[in-house]
């Protein structure tokens, strides 16, 4: 065995070790890399106690869990809290505001970024082209609390929002976020606000990238810019927005608390209450540990389940893939 | 024939230029447009945060410069204690929390680079699954209790001590690194601490901007943590204190409840001086990161070129 030495032979050779050879090749490698094991122990340990932590204390959803009787001695309930959920009068309310909040982020949030890119590959000047995106990627570095401290104030009774939508349809409004139907334009187009710019750089990235001798080709053809862009641009940037696309589907019933706890208030929860907010309200606002809990892990299971949909589906009709 | 045939070439570029200046000024009309949407907010706020309240108040629509000049809110901002303790304590947390985030970054992203190395598949899926999967808010919270990061500064910096993502990115950039060079050490006898240090490191300076950027940012903006781990309000990060100005609408924590020294005559001058407060701490709050950003702009945009390629 000692005799074939080759690298290609010792690859081979490798599988066939034994038990006791491969430990004490590990016990080697241990010795040699010593500095690389040490450096993986802290990491692992955060992995383990920050996100695997958590996940055994999902068994909660199906406990009645009290805080003075801890993890261990909280008596199982089995299924009884998702029962009472989906028999609750907010499952449905929950579903149907998170989907719907997800599809208007979808429609408007999801293409905006893409026809920017495309608009900013229309412009030939390069002293406009960056002014434009170091403007439109500065709202990106705005925190979450000041961008919805504006919106409170632009929705205000007598703020530029509120006089815009008051003078678009002649109606008097008091405070927009007082009303449930504005909330989620209100979401969405402040989200699109934050994140069009930063978002379409991943699509500038790949335009940059694809090859100038396609729109030679198409210009012989007689393509304008408008059939170059349709025909060229679009189909070279499609694994990007396949893979992209992918995500935002397999998120639909993924929501965010943060954002929607500043904007949201009992007046708007018919339609601005999604999931992760009932979760957080029900959770850690009213102490319902369990009953959220086990809200919460409906809402990944589903998740999950819609990612791995989507993704199968991507991978049949586009060959693109997430894994 | 032959002048049929220029003819008609010239009329179709001069087709072709007028569409294209038709084009053109469709594409230079929407891009401003969008500017100026982006853009006015930010000077709404800046513009509101200087003019007079009284005037401010009974404004309606855009403003498109100062009413007046005062500096009256910025001066009630900086009287108040509070607000100084908040942003002592987000300055602390930025720089402790980046410090460890750095530190865990750097060593699982070259943990994950090494080439040979054992349970390196373990690793990698142990990792990969906490990407689709958590426990969600309230186990993390029940959890963050248990190991005594309740109203603790630990909660600011601990349990947001790395981000995949950005270990990824920084995988991917050592990764990048030619073999030769560390095979060459190798040769040399050099360690693997060596390798990291004098090799590694030194080749991935851009990377290591672009995640210290993100984190510094995130670290500077988050609040959520604080707002459901800490308790006492000295410990408070500037973002939470925002957070009950801006959103609550609750202006009692600070002076201005008070006055603080600016001689307010009615209620209605008080409510004046509450809404300039709030104009001002959000530019207090936003201009640090919206100052340096520019310069900075294009290490941030590069780390979102190297996620995209590994993404």
């Amino acid at each position: 065995m000692l005799a074939a030495s080759t690298t290609m032979q010792e690859g081979s050779k490798n599988r066939k070790m034994t038990h006791g050879n491969r430990r004490t090749k590990i016990k080697k490698d241990f010795k040699k890399n010593w500095f690389v094991y040490l450096l993986a122990v802290p990491v692992l340990a955060w992995y383990i106690i920050f996100c695997y932590g958590p996940m055994w204390g999902i068994m909660i959803a199906f406990k009645d869990f009290k805080p003075l009787l801890g993890f261990e001695k909280s008596a199982w309930v089995g299924f009884s809290h998702f029962v009472e959920f989906f028999k609750g009068p907010y499952f449905v309310r929950l579903v149907k505001n998170t989907l719907l909040l997800n599809l208007w982020g979808l429609t408007f949030g999801f293409t905006a970024p893409i026809l920017l890119a495309l608009l900013l590959n229309e412009v030939r000047e390069g002293k406009f082209k960056k002014s434009v995106q170091t403007i439109t990627y500065m709202p990106h570095f705005i925190s979450l609390v000041v961008v919805c401290g504006m919106i409170h104030i632009f929705t205000a009774n007598n703020g530029i929002l509120t006089l815009l939508v008051e003078f678009i349809t002649g109606k008097d409004y008091d405070s927009l976020l007082g009303y449930s139907r504005f909330f989620r334009p209100i979401y969405t187009f402040s989200g699109i606000w934050q994140n069009i710019g930063w978002d379409s750089i991943i699509y500038l990235a790949a335009i940059s990238s694809i090859n100038p001798a396609l729109y030679e080709a198409a210009e012989i053809d007689g393509a304008g810019r408008i059939g170059k862009m349709w025909h060229i641009t679009l189909p070279q940037i499609r694994p990007t927005i396949v893979i992209l696309f992918i995500f935002a589907v397999g998120g639909l019933m993924n929501s965010s608390h943060e954002k929607i706890i500043m904007l949201y208030n009992p007046m708007t929860y018919d339609t601005a209450d999604v999931i992760a907010s009932y979760v957080y309200r029900r959770g850690l606002r009213e102490a319902s540990y369990s009953y959220s809990t086990a809200v919460g892990l409906m809402s990944s299971v589903i998740n999950f389940a819609l990612l791995w949909v989507t993704n199968r589906f991507s991978k049949k009709l586009s060959e693109t893939s997430i894994w | 024939m032959r002048e049929n045939g220029t003819v008609m070439i010239r009329k179709r570029r001069k087709h072709k230029s007028l569409y294209n200046r038709i084009f053109d000024f469709f594409v230079y009309l929407i891009l401003i447009l969008l500017s100026i949407a982006c853009l006015y907010p930010m000077v709404h706020i800046l513009f509101a945060s200087v003019s007079n309240p009284t005037e401010l108040m009974a404004h309606n629509g855009l403003l498109l410069k100062p009413l007046g000049f005062t500096m009256d809110g910025y001066k009630l901002v900086f009287k108040d204690n509070s607000i100084f303790v908040g942003y002592r304590n987000t300055i602390i947390y930025v720089v402790l929390g980046t410090f460890v985030n750095m530190v865990m970054t750097i060593m699982g992203a070259f943990v994950l680079s090494r080439r040979d190395l054992y349970f390196k598949k373990a690793i990698t899926i142990l990792i990969t699954i906490t990407m689709f999967f958590g426990g969600g808010l309230i186990p993390w919270f029940l959890l963050m209790k248990d190991i005594g990061m309740y109203n603790n500064i630990a909660a600011m910096i601990i349990p947001t001590a790395l981000n995949t993502w950005n270990m990824i990115i920084l995988r991917t950039s050592f990764q990048a690194i030619p073999i030769d060079l560390e095979e060459a050490a190798v040769i040399d006898g050099a360690s693997q601490v060596h390798i990291l240090t004098k090799i590694i490191l030194p080749l991935s300076k851009a990377s290591l901007a672009v995640i210290l950027l993100y984190y510094l940012v995130g670290n500077w903006n988050s609040w959520f943590n604080a707002m459901v781990l800490l308790k006492d309000r000295n410990l408070f990060p500037l973002q939470l204190l925002l957070k009950e100005i801006l959103v609550m609408n609750d202006t009692t924590a600070t002076s201005v409840g008070s006055a603080g020294g600016v001689s307010i005559n009615s209620v209605q001058g008080a409510t004046a001086y509450r809404e300039l407060v709030k104009y001002c701490t959000i530019v207090i709050a936003t201009v640090p990161i919206l100052m340096v950003y520019p310069f900075l702009q294009k290490y941030f945009v590069k780390g979102v070129y190297v996620g995209s390629i590994k993404g």
